[in-house]
């Protein structure tokens, strides 16, 4: 890492070390009562709770690992993450193939668009009472609302990549003599690729957003269940050390969405053709 | 000339353009025999890529016939194939796999793939480039895989649409040689399409000079220069010269 890189990074702490100073002196000073805002420490204390098993390890319990994720924490985080893997996995796996079908087909795009475009603007959150009066309360409302949350992202990027392959890949496919079946598997679906990827990256964001929320109102474990019931008992530090966990979880999905990406697209990039 | 390899006859082609019709090409026959490297010269829309992309079989005449070994036309194939001005190399396959794709298609086994596409990856010194995507390789490198991608398929004609139009002048030069070299070697039928008239006279046994909208024949000319060319021979220039008043007058 070069010099540059060095003074960029300490650069990027300076804001939020200014930010957390000023936190530190206005909840110090009493400025704001600890009850609406408590200090800095006093969440990376509540923080470091959470993290931790409740109990202190013991022959008894069992093997050491499983202690070691007992904490409160790890199982939201893990609760929270298959909801996520879950929607999104339902939701992106039939977006593409319809996506794809759509792209591909006009006669699919006549008949399905309508219906698409109408339902695309309502937010996944507004399907709410609808999912709890079909799925009742419980992972399977909360997994329907995050797989429609990814669904819509990957759907229209797969109908525009598909639809905005370069006609001269098409022409030299021909003349290299492929068939149909060749030029969707070979041509079409790897140029479209880029478009699907951040189409899934868009999902998944979403799916994030919608899982939080979606756990605030039908499950009793998870991230955002968590910062709903400390409100319930008056604990800001742990609301704010729920939504610090919930940044971190979310940056480093994005982090491997963006690796995932790279490496998938180690073709792409530079001049075209 | 008995052994005639590619034979257009009376082809016009009509293009719909604001309500008019644009006539692009009007009655053009041409006999192209097995072998010959021929190049049609013109300026820009006079229809020479049109005539190129109709015996290619992407775009249909609106009538007349165009037939290769006999056979007419109708889409599309294997064997005619085309080398694009902007390449149109598959940017998600490596070099080997963009020359391998069209014997992939076919069915070919994969040793006989490899085999194929060692030879042409010698004989166009990419081998060091095997393993790369477009995206890392000059224009005039990705010009070779195009050219190795259509040899690949072994095609009998090779129909090349201004390949190296947007190379500068020393890489042009270099490919230019190559390309007669694998010509000569090969004895494929070249129908070459440019709009300099130096590349004509370097490359071509015989010129055709269109003319600008519509399109026609305007003059069929051998070029009767001993190989290897000199661009700096007497005969040459005025070789050039006497197309270029050609050209000029379009």
């Amino acid at each position: 890492m070069g010099k540059r890189n060095w003074l960029e990074i300490v650069a990027g702490l300076v804001v939020p070390g200014v930010v957390i100073a000023i936190w530190h002196w206005v909840t110090v000073k009493g400025l704001v009562h600890k009850s609406v805002l408590p200090t800095p420490l006093a969440v990376l204390e509540r923080w470091r709770e959470y993290v931790l098993p409740a109990h202190p390890f013991s022959e008894q319990g069992g093997v050491w690992w499983r202690w070691a994720v007992s904490g409160e924490l790890v199982g939201d985080a893990l609760g929270s993450l298959y909801r996520v893997a879950a929607g999104f996995l339902a939701g992106a796996g039939l977006a593409l193939p319809l996506g794809l079908a759509m792209g591909a087909n006009r006669a699919v795009h006549a008949w399905c668009n309508p219906l698409v475009q109408v339902l695309r603007p309502v937010p996944p959150i507004a399907y709410t009472p609808l999912a709890i009066l079909w799925f009742g309360l419980g992972d399977k409302p909360a997994v329907f609302l995050i797989a429609l949350g990814a669904f819509f992202p990957v759907l229209m990027n797969t109908i525009a990549g598909v639809r905005q392959v370069d006609a001269i890949y098409l022409r030299a496919a021909r003349n290299l003599g492929a068939g149909r079946l060749t030029m969707f598997l070979r041509v079409i679906l790897p140029a479209a690729v880029p478009y699907i990827l951040a189409g899934a990256r868009v999902g998944v964001g979403t799916a994030f957003i919608v899982v939080i929320v979606s756990e605030m109102i039908a499950v009793n474990n998870g991230l955002g269940y968590r910062i709903l019931e400390a409100r319930e008992y008056m604990w800001p530090d742990k609301i704010i050390a729920g939504m610090v966990t919930i940044g971190v979880l979310g940056l480093t999905i994005d982090m491997l969405m963006n690796r995932l990406n790279n490496y998938l697209l180690r073709w792409h990039g530079g001049a075209e053709h | 000339m008995d052994d005639i390899h590619i034979r257009i006859t009376g082809v016009n082609k009509m293009f719909a353009s604001g309500g008019r019709d644009l006539v692009a090409l009007r009655d053009i026959g041409l006999e192209i025999p097995r072998g010959q490297f021929i190049c049609l010269l013109g300026p820009s829309g006079c229809g020479k890529s049109t005539l190129l992309n109709a015996v290619a079989g992407f775009a249909p005449p609106s009538s007349g016939t165009i037939t290769a070994d006999g056979k007419p036309v109708t889409g599309p194939s294997p064997q005619r194939g085309m080398v694009f001005q902007e390449y149109a190399l598959f940017p998600w396959m490596t070099v080997e796999q963009n020359i391998g794709f069209g014997l992939q298609i076919r069915g070919v086994a994969r040793a006989e793939i490899a085999r194929r596409v060692g030879e042409l990856l010698e004989l166009l010194s990419l081998a060091d480039f095997r393993h790369r995507y477009p995206k890392v390789l000059s224009g005039g490198m990705r010009q070779r895989v195009a050219i190795a991608r259509v040899l690949a398929l072994d095609s009998p004609i090779m129909l090349m649409d201004e390949p190296f139009g947007a190379l500068d002048a020393l890489t042009r030069r270099n490919l230019q040689d190559e390309l007669l070299r694998i010509w000569a070697e090969l004895k494929k039928t070249v129908l070459f399409v440019t709009h300099s008239i130096e590349e004509a006279v370097y490359l071509a046994d015989r010129v055709i000079v269109m003319t600008y909208r519509p399109g026609t024949v305007k003059r069929d000319m051998m070029v009767e220069l001993t190989r290897p060319r000199d661009p700096s021979a007497p005969a040459f220039n005025a070789l050039k010269r006497e197309l270029g008043q050609l050209v000029m007058e379009e």
